[in-house]
């Protein structure tokens, strides 16, 4: 079966987009052949910084005949149909046309079309430009005397070359020829850049690899990794040295060169005093070089790797020369950052938070430091930390944003924070929040424990999901520009993983009172001096001190004051449903039932994260047990006789059941019922309230005898009907107490 | 190539350097125009680029352009921070298809042996707020360091390029401390000469650097400066209206696009100096930004009504 070799030449594409558009050639290219019905028996894509390559293997060499009957008019039918028919079946007479008969039509023309196969080369040469043409690439760009012309061709960067076989590999195969934007397909292609920068004539994609290998081309960018990473740990451990890896740099970097050259550079050991993550995300983000540790301290080591692309004529001196200049500069700039920062107290920075814009309509960091510092000092009793070190920490927490260093490495934010924390002398906890306050940032990201990190990472994620909320920035669909997922999620973890109780609504309604304060004070600042005028003209001190107050110069927000005045529950009933969803995915992550978790958050004001998840743990054991598996039955003949009943009636029965009606005329079983279903609603209301839920699903579980018995011997459409409505209201208290653990109805299976 | 005296090698002189690539785009069919004769934050703002990147009309040329970032400066105190440094800028549009190897082909004529370094061109988008113009290129490495800018312009002034123009930009102070091996901009060899005829970068440029930090960061009069931005965008709009074509004639060309697109320059210009002296909030920067946008797609839209931007005469 023949193969197809596709090459797509093109100037340097960005590394970052070199692996997904080799997939997408080849699923554009395979579907598009599937489609028309060709199939084949295995494709692979590959990319380097020049060029993008597919091989389709096992493919036909034509596409199947087909074979079409299509009916047309009666025998002696009008010359008009005749016509028609002749012309939509492609014949040139009705002497090329059958004549079949039928006993309810008669007889009437039976047209055969019979189309042949599609050679593979001319299916594949109407395909590949419409595919070059509108290849998905995220940015593309024009080019040359073309671009002059509405409508030219567009690609990454200019396209140079196609290169484009197809054939049996016991022939020479043919060349698929097409041609896009003036731009014919061929046989050829080119080496590396400076290496081998020479024509190669290309047969198939057997030859094609080795002819680039010898051109100095690597052509599988795994290849490339595998290589740079074994020459980089090798260069390491002859220097008794271990490689940092970095698999996100090793990714790009592969992307950066045809022929991997791993040269080792060093730079002068008083640079070591920069902190290391400085120092790698300096040589990362800059140089895209790799740093080294010493396996024995852990340290890193004054040496980096860099990835050329060149076997260079003195063995890679002036490569290693020029790069070692640029770290030097590099590291003397990170070093200048890390002494300059020192210089300036945290606390002292707080005042350039002000010319940083948070969000248009969400006001400057500055504001967002005084919600979040009030906001982390409210919590501070409830997750265990000390007030006045959550209050402080979340006032030097954003500080760093206006240093050297993350103004140069914003990467670095919280990181730096914390080490000039430490240099300042803040207690250690509080120099942990504020690296900390970001986390976790991600459902693997670790989840910080100390008290006062947890209290300023919460007032963090709960301002900015507040924020957005007030300001109808809620994500959608796949879109979610700030994030606000992974902070609900943040919250999410940040409580359960530290075992916390409390109710995500409350410190919500803290925050969106301070967010309206703020915007009533940045959008009516103006109103309030005028209401000052008045006051003073007035003479009203009252009236003046207000006005004072909230138009003061500060900002600061007093929690108290704003929150009853500009709290919405509104707001946060809205937020809260979103975290309810985003706990059930993390929940279901966790593999818990997703029937059980909307059972439970169909209660009412199940606010509290921690105990939605124990409820649901103890529900998940309790019917996993033969009286909580009975019971759900029980609750479900209750349920569906009290839904037919109640349709049929019109009416509910949701008082509670007579008593003395039940003394009276009930049976036996209907009185034990009676008495168990209130013992035991009572005990499991009390066992809920004392956060005892295997207690709860205990107490329920002693309504299963009296339930079974129940429906086994007592008929609940009585003759009388005093005594029906009394069995129905009988029923609904069995719903009813269920409900104090879980919406039964909700449970499925 | 003929054998040039010593002090005109790029390895060791400055103005070599200069001179060296001077030539080389001369012999590539360009025109080589010297410096516009105003200030401005880098070559892109020379119309020679911004306004001859519109319209279909080919073009080619290359000039050294004084680039003043007031942000920038240091005092003289960092050996590679300038508030005021030279730009080498080559535009040609269309883009040859060969741009990459006439590219390399400079940087081997001014002594960059590909055998040797590790040259690599790496994703960078290029855009500019101000002129409302982007492109995409990359950043293009020698060993490591960045050495030029190369750019294929798809939009400037709020227009698509149309045919699309290729523009390299030389950091020519950077790409001189690599090739004559000093670690300060300050210790460049300007002439080449040695001993008592050697002048060096600091000879020339220190004192600037010291005084106009000063300016820039303490005592440049930003009330002046706050009016002469108004006064220039008042003007460019006066300019461009008064340059429209007449209703009834039938020249239909605009008569006025390179004046006012200079009252932009300058409007751009004074901006920088304002933003240096920190007198400009964050969101007042962006609303200032998008005047010197606005300023600039109207001086683009009156450039392409013009001879030079495609309209017959």
């Amino acid at each position: 079966m023949p193969d197809l070799l596709l090459e797509l030449f093109s100037e340097e594409i960005p590394a970052r987009m070199q692996r997904r558009a080799a997939e997408d050639l080849k699923k554009l290219v395979t579907d598009a052949l599937v489609e028309r019905g060709f199939l084949y028996e295995g494709a692979q894509a590959f990319a380097t910084p020049r060029r993008l390559a597919l091989t389709i293997m096992g493919l036909p060499i034509k596409g199947q005949d087909v074979r079409e009957e299509r009916k047309g008019p009666r025998v002696g039918s009008p010359d008009a149909a005749i016509q028609g028919f002749l012309k939509g079946a492609g014949l040139a007479s009705l002497d090329q046309a059958k004549i079949e008969s039928d006993p309810k039509k008669g007889e009437f023309y039976v047209a055969i079309i019979e189309k042949p196969g599609r050679a593979t080369t001319d299916v594949l040469a109407e395909i590949l430009p419409q595919i070059i043409k509108n290849f998905p690439w995220p940015k593309s760009m024009r080019w040359g005397a073309a671009s002059a012309e509405a409508g030219s061709l567009r690609w990454v960067r200019p396209l140079q070359s196609i290169l484009c076989t197809f054939g049996p590999e016991t022939e020479d195969p043919e060349v698929v020829r097409f041609e896009v934007d003036g731009i014919t397909s061929g046989d050829v292609t080119y080496g590396h850049r400076f290496l081998a920068p020479g024509e190669i004539r290309v047969k198939r994609f057997d030859d094609y690899v080795p002819a680039l290998e010898r051109a100095k081309v690597v052509l599988d960018a795994d290849r490339r990794k595998d290589m740079i990473l074994h020459d980089a740990k090798d260069l390491a451990f002859a220097q008794g040295l271990e490689l940092v890896e970095d698999e996100g740099l090793l990714e790009e970097v592969a992307g950066l060169v045809e022929w991997p050259v791993v040269l080792m550079g060093s730079f002068d050991e008083a640079f070591l005093d920069i902190p290391p993550e400085v120092i790698r995300t300096t040589i990362r983000a800059n140089q895209k070089c790799f740093v080294l540790r010493d396996p024995a301290t852990g340290k890193l080591a004054n040496k980096f790797l860099l990835t050329s692309n060149l076997i260079a004529s003195d063995g890679g001196k002036t490569i290693v020369g020029g790069n070692e200049r640029v770290v030097r500069a590099r590291l003397s700039d990170a070093n200048f950052f890390w002494k300059t920062d020192q210089g300036v107290k945290l606390e002292d920075r707080l005042e350039k938070l002000k010319s940083i814009v948070f969000h248009e309509k969400l006001g400057t960091q500055f504001e967002r430091v005084e919600r979040i510092a009030a906001l982390a000092k409210e919590l501070a009793p409830i997750v265990g930390a000390d007030p006045a070190m959550a209050e402080r920490a979340a006032r030097l927490a954003k500080a760093d944003l206006v240093t050297e260093m993350v103004g140069e490495f914003p990467e670095l934010q919280g990181l730096m924070g914390r080490y000039y924390a430490t240099l300042q002398g803040e207690n250690p906890s509080v120099a942990a929040a504020i690296e900390e306050h970001y986390k976790p940032l991600g459902p693997s990201d670790r989840v910080p424990t100390d008290p006062v990190s947890v209290a300023v990472a919460l007032a963090d994620k709960i301002d900015t999901l507040v924020g957005f909320w007030a300001i109808d920035e809620k994500p959608t669909g796949s879109k979610d520009p700030y994030a606000l997922r992974r902070a609900a999620l943040g919250v999410i973890r940040l409580v359960l993983e530290n075992n916390m109780k409390l109710s995500v609504s409350e410190p919500s309604f803290h925050a969106s009172a301070m967010h309206d304060f703020a915007k009533y004070l940045r959008t009516r600042s103006d109103e309030l001096s005028d209401m000052e005028t008045i006051a003073e003209k007035m003479g009203s001190e009252e009236l003046e001190a207000f006005a004072e107050k909230l138009a003061g110069g500060t900002k600061a927000i007093v929690l108290d004051d704003a929150r009853e005045a500009f709290g919405n529950r509104g707001l946060v009933a809205d937020l809260l449903s979103f975290f309810a969803d985003r706990l059930k995915v993390y929940l279901r992550d966790q593999g818990a039932r997703h029937d059980l978790i909307d059972a439970v958050f169909a209660l009412e004001g199940q606010d509290d994260l921690l105990m939605v998840v124990r409820r649901v743990e103890a529900l998940g054991r309790f019917l996993d047990t033969e009286d909580g598996a009975n019971l759900l039955a029980g609750y479900r003949r209750a349920a569906n006789i009290l839904r037919i009943e109640e349709k049929k009636d019109g009416r509910t029965y949701n008082e509670a059941p007579d008593l003395q009606i039940v003394n009276d005329q009930g049976q036996i079983e209907e009185k034990a019922l009676a008495v168990v279903l209130h013992q035991a609603r009572e005990e499991a209301a009390a066992a809920v309230a004392n956060e005892d839920f295997e207690g709860a699903m205990r107490a329920l579980s002693r309504l299963r005898q009296p339930v079974d018995a129940f429906f086994d011997k007592v008929t609940v459409n009585a003759e009388d009907p005093a005594l029906r409505a009394n069995r129905l209201r009988l029923l609904n208290s069995i719903r009813e107490a269920t409900r104090t653990v879980a919406d039964f109805s909700r449970i499925e299976g | 190539m003929t054998s040039e005296p010593a002090h005109m090698n790029p390895a060791r002189s400055f103005q070599g350097l200069i001179l060296t690539l001077q030539r080389y785009w001369a012999e590539q069919g360009c025109v080589i125009l010297q410096p516009y004769d105003m200030e401005m934050g880098a070559g892109t703002f020379h119309p020679a680029t911004t306004l001859r990147a519109l319209g279909p009309k080919p073009w080619r040329a290359a000039y050294v352009q004084p680039s003043r970032r007031p942000k920038d400066g240091r005092y003289g105190e960092n050996p590679n921070r300038l508030q005021h440094y030279y730009q080498f800028q080559v535009i040609l549009k269309p883009n040859p298809p060969n741009l990459q190897e006439l590219y390399l082909g400079s940087l081997k004529a001014i002594g960059i042996d590909t055998s040797l370094h590790d040259i690599r061109f790496v994703e960078d988008d290029w855009e500019s707020p101000t002129l409302g113009a982007w492109g995409l290129g990359w950043e293009c490495w020698c060993d490591g360091m960045e050495v030029s800018q190369f750019t294929y312009f798809q939009q400037v002034a709020g227009f698509e390029c149309s045919p699309v123009a290729g523009e390299l930009t030389y950091g020519l102070e950077r790409l001189a401390m690599y090739l004559q091996g000093v670690e300060s901009i300050y210790d460049l060899n300007f002439n080449g000469q040695d001993g008592d005829r050697k002048v060096t970068y600091g000879d020339v440029f220190l004192q600037a650097e010291q005084e106009y930090s000063r300016h820039n960061f303490e005592y440049a009069d930003t009330e002046m400066l706050f009016r002469h931005f108004r006064d220039a965008e008042a003007a460019c709009r006066k300019y461009l209206e008064a340059g429209e074509p007449k209703d009834g004639s039938n020249d239909s060309r605009h008569l006025m696009a390179l004046p006012a697109y200079d009252q932009c320059i300058k409007a751009s210009h004074m901006f920088n100096l304002l933003d240096a002296r920190g007198v400009i909030s964050v969101t007042e920067r962006q609303s200032y930004i998008l005047r010197v946008r606005e300023l600039a797609k109207a001086c683009g839209a009156a450039w392409l009504k013009t001879e030079g931007g495609g309209v017959a005469a």
